[in-house]
């Protein structure tokens, strides 16, 4: 099923997606919201530049995006594939539970916060580029990758994992991380941290046709919480 | 009831366009793009600004007036022939939107200051300009100077922005540069002369956020002469940006860093000599930091300055094609307009992105 996102509005187009088990493809796309919230077995393919909160409680359904997305991408997440051949915005992954997603570019700011896992259910958020501060913030479980494929300078930005209680982050840099909070324990990941990661890497050059050697080719730095030193008042004192 | 009798907070969408060559656009292109964003607003405001769209009266102090009644234009048409020479005076040309009511009387006049008045101020020109400005807002009752630059102006009113275009017939006017407002005020009694932009001179102000330094900013800048009329966080801004560049003569990016001030922990590992300059800069106007989540966009003579909070909780997103910039809440509103853009980008928190005319052009 072929859509003008531009011409029906986000209410109307959400209207025909959810009514739908058919594929989507979404052309003329503006900054519609919502597109694939809670969405469950079907590809929705958008072409343009989808509004703030795609596929956001997105249940199973895959999401291709062939541009940039805005903000709030994937929130609260639970199960399902976002493959953005471009950039994201702020607050992508927020608070998700479950579910996939690639982002070939970059990413802004608190990427990942509030992920957490239970069970099978293990978030996975792969970024190709870099992204903004508060990576990660109060991460309660899953896994966040960041590549800086497009960088030669660590690729995310300050207070990285600040809170982070649970969880893991692996940052592949060509230097190692400076001023991480207390919280976090940073280590280079050896061979077995790699392969528990593999399938993710994997999928990541399949997407967006990115060598593997060249994903390899530098050290990742595998980030954790630190039981020790818990998260206490960044703000009062700043 | 009038904004000012209790403090509101706003969730908004900015939009800016700028000429890098000085080449004048209409403002046709500025409404197409912020009613993309038309979800961020709720009708309780929507406003412009425009820059270069009065050529013709370009050495003249541009005075967009909103008058409650007959009594408050009289009085305040007094004041301004008392203290300036009064080149041109008429309505704002407006047209009839179903959206678009209860205006009020709506004037523009094109002054510049009277010689002998401005002689025994003792005051340079453009303070002479601010001084008279505040008179009339905090002391005529009924009447509200809401834009006082050269070859500028600002249009503002109730209701979505898209309308308030149409209500000013923008499409009318061609500029180097607009900026646009929609306001989501979560708490107002809704009064016209809250619509964003605010605008001092030739600065102007469209803001999407809410500061949570508002009280300790307004009493600081208070002390300066300023006068807060309405209680919003942008009004604050806007003299908070004129009283460190033009009364200060702090350059924009010093301005950035001291409303946007990174952290003690950020500026402690800064090289030596830009360590000092931050700290200084933190150090002296520190009652002057902003808090709270804001993206912001200051028009100014000539240029165009973009702004997020330190801790970026607002989006923005800038772009580049050949000599046309771009800014905006949401990248869709920049490729609306121009989906063929040379770069699209993000700036970081704290992180001012300053944009001027090319030399020689105007």
């Amino acid at each position: 099923m072929n859509l003008l996102a531009h011409d029906l509005g986000y209410r109307s187009l959400n209207e025909i997606i959810r009514n739908t088990d058919e594929d989507v493809v979404i052309d003329r796309c503006y900054g519609e919201r919502f597109i694939g919230s809670g969405a469950s077995g079907k590809t929705i393919t958008i072409n343009g530049t989808p509004g703030n909160a795609l596929g956001a409680y997105l249940d199973g359904a895959t999401i291709v995006v062939n541009g940039n997305a805005q903000d709030a991408v994937g929130d609260t997440m639970n199960d399902g594939k976002i493959i953005i051949n471009g950039n994201a915005g702020d607050a992508l992954g927020y608070a998700m539970r479950g579910g996939k997603i690639y982002v070939k570019g970059d990413s802004g700011y608190r990427t990942g916060i509030h992920m957490k896992e239970y069970k099978d259910k293990k978030p996975v958020i792969v970024v190709g580029g870099t992204t903004g501060s508060f990576l990660g913030e109060y991460l309660a479980g899953g896994i966040i990758i960041v590549l800086g494929l497009n960088s030669e300078d660590v690729p995310v930005g300050n207070f990285t994992g600040t809170g982070m209680h649970g969880g893991q982050i692996f940052i592949r840099s060509p230097k190692k991380l400076k001023y991480l909070p207390k919280q976090v324990c940073m280590n280079t990941a050896d061979e077995s941290d790699i392969d528990s990661i593999k399938e993710y890497l994997t999928e990541f050059s399949e997407l967006f046709g990115v060598d593997m050697d060249e994903i390899l080719g530098r050290p990742f730095y595998k980030l954790t919480p630190n039981a020790k030193n818990p998260y206490k008042q960044m703000y009062t004192y700043n | 009831m009038r904004e000012g009798m209790f403090r509101n907070l706003s969730g908004c969408a900015v939009s800016g366009i700028f000429s890098k060559s000085g080449k004048r656009f209409s403002g046709e292109l500025i409404i197409d793009s912020i009613s993309v964003m038309h979800e961020r607003s709720n009708g309780l405001g929507g406003g412009f600004a425009g820059y270069g769209i009065y050529p013709e009266y370009k050495d003249f102090y541009a005075f967009h007036m909103f008058y409650d009644n007959f009594a408050a234009k009289k009085e305040c048409e007094e004041f301004l022939e008392r203290h300036f020479d009064i080149i041109n005076l008429s309505k704002i040309p407006t047209r009839k939107v179903p959206q678009i009511k209860d205006e009020p009387l709506i004037w523009r006049y094109f002054v510049t200051p009277l010689p002998t008045k401005l002689a025994s101020s003792q005051l340079d020109e453009r303070e002479f300009v601010v001084k008279c400005v505040f008179r009339i807002n905090t002391s005529i009752k009924g009447a509200y100077v809401f834009s006082s630059g050269k070859n500028m102006g600002v249009f503002k009113a109730m209701g979505y922005p898209e309308d308030v275009g149409r209500f000013y017939r923008l499409e009318e006017y061609e500029g180097y540069c607009f900026t646009a407002h929609g306001r989501y005020p979560t708490n107002t009694p809704g009064w016209w002369g809250g619509a964003h932009p605010f605008a001092l001179l030739d600065y102007s102000v469209v803001h999407n956020g809410e500061i949570s330094s508002y009280d300790a900013n307004r009493r600081s800048i208070e002390m300066y002469g300023y006068k807060c009329t309405l209680q919003t966080d942008t009004e604050v801004i806007t003299y908070i940006i004129d009283y460190l560049n033009r009364k200060k003569g702090l350059t924009l990016k010093e301005v950035c860093s001291v409303i946007a001030a990174p952290f003690w922990s950020t500026i402690e590992r800064k090289p030596q000599e830009e360590r000092e300059e931050l700290e200084f800069l933190r150090s002296t106007f520190d009652s002057l930091l902003i808090t709270g989540p804001f993206s912001i966009i200051v028009g100014f003579e000539g240029g165009l300055m973009a702004l997020n909070d330190r801790l970026k909780l607002r989006s923005m997103v800038v772009g580049e094609k050949d000599d046309m910039f771009y800014v905006a809440s949401e990248e869709a509103a920049i490729r609306v307009i121009q989906n063929d853009l040379d770069r699209v980008w993000s700036p970081k928190g704290g992180e001012g992105v300053i944009i001027t005319l090319e030399k020689g052009k105007s």
